[in-house]
């Protein structure tokens, strides 16, 4: 999957986890299979923002004002990250915006 | 007039009607959840009266839960199971079922009464015994964690650790002031107190906490622990007491005993690896991963590097 398309879509977190913040660090863990997933400022960031209704390409123009990186780069590890969580469920991907009763479900 | 049965096993009962099964009975305690444990068999009541030891109490009167021991020569003529399978644990409704090669049992959550299905030899009460209360403390915020405990000066002390870490060898370690809760399986659950004090703490709670040291008493030591029944290679109980939890370590081994700090983070995500926990629920997992991560922000969670010797005891105070 490509940058170009992969920044078109959207983003929201999973309903099976439970998050949470300690000592600064975002802990999240999937309910389905007890998988543990620590999250770097950056990567808290995203699932911060991951509301459904922003776009990842609008998530990584934040992290390119807040952590001065390179937008191309912004993109690319977003999208990895993005990626990676999909895989293991803990974050909903669509390219189309995802409505608050989908992340109920 | 009681029989001579009755007077030399003053925690049994036995009842005399030839048409019922299920005719012996002892209540094992273990954090203070009594559970009335009924067998037909007086040899593996036996048995079970010497395991427990003092985690075999007087029977309570009422409010008591129960579990009936049915024995079958071979698991796979009632349920066709492999016996070579490893634990499974799921959530039905209302009813806990828990599944290995070597057992059967099932958990009706409103009567609190089950059933288990095994061969005639402890290990399968005992792991069904880790098994439930591993779910009762998982929905009241508690768990059972891979460790050893001990109780010193009146606060409780928890060392957990994978296998080979020197759980059992600090046990046999410690000296004659300290008692020991277990070598193996260490139970955790929270104090009155800190039942109260639920709801959970919210995020930017857990954020502003970096020590106990000036929190009111009733919120610095909201968690204890007791002792267990489950032993590692001790190969003996644990005392069936309680205390306020002091610290939790995380074992590791090396060439002196010394004392390591850790972020709270970091101590969630070790400790999670050592909680016991087997149910494939959501709303379980939910839970103790919660309780995990409010037990870093209310308990020193430290790493203690053990060398294997006697004096590791001089840091544990």
């Amino acid at each position: 999957m490509g940058v170009d398309h992969l920044s078109a879509l959207y983003i929201a977190r999973s309903r099976e986890v439970a998050a949470r913040v300690l000592g600064g660090e975002m802990m999240i863990m999937s309910v389905r299979d007890s998988r543990l997933f620590n999250l770097n400022q950056v990567a808290t960031m995203i699932w911060q923002a991951a509301d459904g209704a922003t776009t990842l390409e609008e998530i990584a123009q934040r992290i390119c004002v807040e952590y001065d990186v390179e937008p191309g780069q912004a993109l690319r590890d977003a999208e990895a990250f993005v990626q990676e969580l999909a895989r293991h469920g803990v974050l909903l991907v669509s390219d189309q915006p995802i409505q608050e009763r989908t992340l109920d479900d | 007039m009681k029989s001579l049965l009755e007077i030399s096993h003053p925690h049994r009962f036995a009842m005399r009607s030839l048409t019922r099964s299920f005719l012996h009975g002892l209540t094992i305690e273990i954090g203070e959840k009594p559970i009335l444990v009924r067998t037909d068999s007086f040899d593996f009541a036996n048995l079970l009266e010497s395991r427990y030891g003092e985690f075999v109490t007087e029977s309570k009167p009422y409010d008591v839960m129960e579990l009936k021991i049915e024995f079958v020569k071979d698991l796979r003529d009632r349920f066709g199971k492999d016996t070579d399978r490893e634990v499974s644990v799921r959530v039905e409704t209302g009813r806990w079922v828990i599944e290995r090669g070597d057992f059967r049992a099932e958990w009706d959550l409103r009567s609190n009464r089950g059933c288990l299905t095994q061969r005639a030899n402890p290990y399968a009460i005992d792991a069904v015994l880790r098994i439930l209360h591993s779910l009762f403390l998982a929905r009241t915020g508690g768990f059972l964690v891979h460790a050893a405990s001990a109780v010193r000066n009146g606060r409780a002390f928890v060392f957990a650790g994978l296998s080979g870490t020197g759980k059992t060898t600090l046990a046999r370690l410690a000296p004659r002031d300290v008692a020991l809760l277990t070598d193996e399986i260490s139970y955790v659950s929270p104090t009155p107190e800190g039942r109260g004090s639920e709801p959970k703490p919210s995020t930017a709670r857990c954020e502003s906490r970096t020590g106990d040291s000036d929190l009111p008493e009733s919120l610095a030591r909201p968690f204890q622990a007791f002792g267990t029944p489950f032993a590692g290679e001790l190969a003996c109980t644990g005392r069936n007491v309680r205390a306020p939890l002091g610290s939790l370590f995380l074992l590791q081994q090396g060439q002196e005993n010394r004392i390591e700090a850790l972020s709270e983070a970091e101590a969630a995500r070790q400790l999670l690896r050592h909680v016991l926990f087997f149910a494939r629920d959501e709303e379980l997992v939910r839970a103790v991963f919660q309780t995990v991560l409010d037990f870093v922000t209310h308990v020193p969670v430290r790493r203690l590097v053990f060398a294997g010797d006697a004096r590791v005891w001089e840091l544990i105070t």
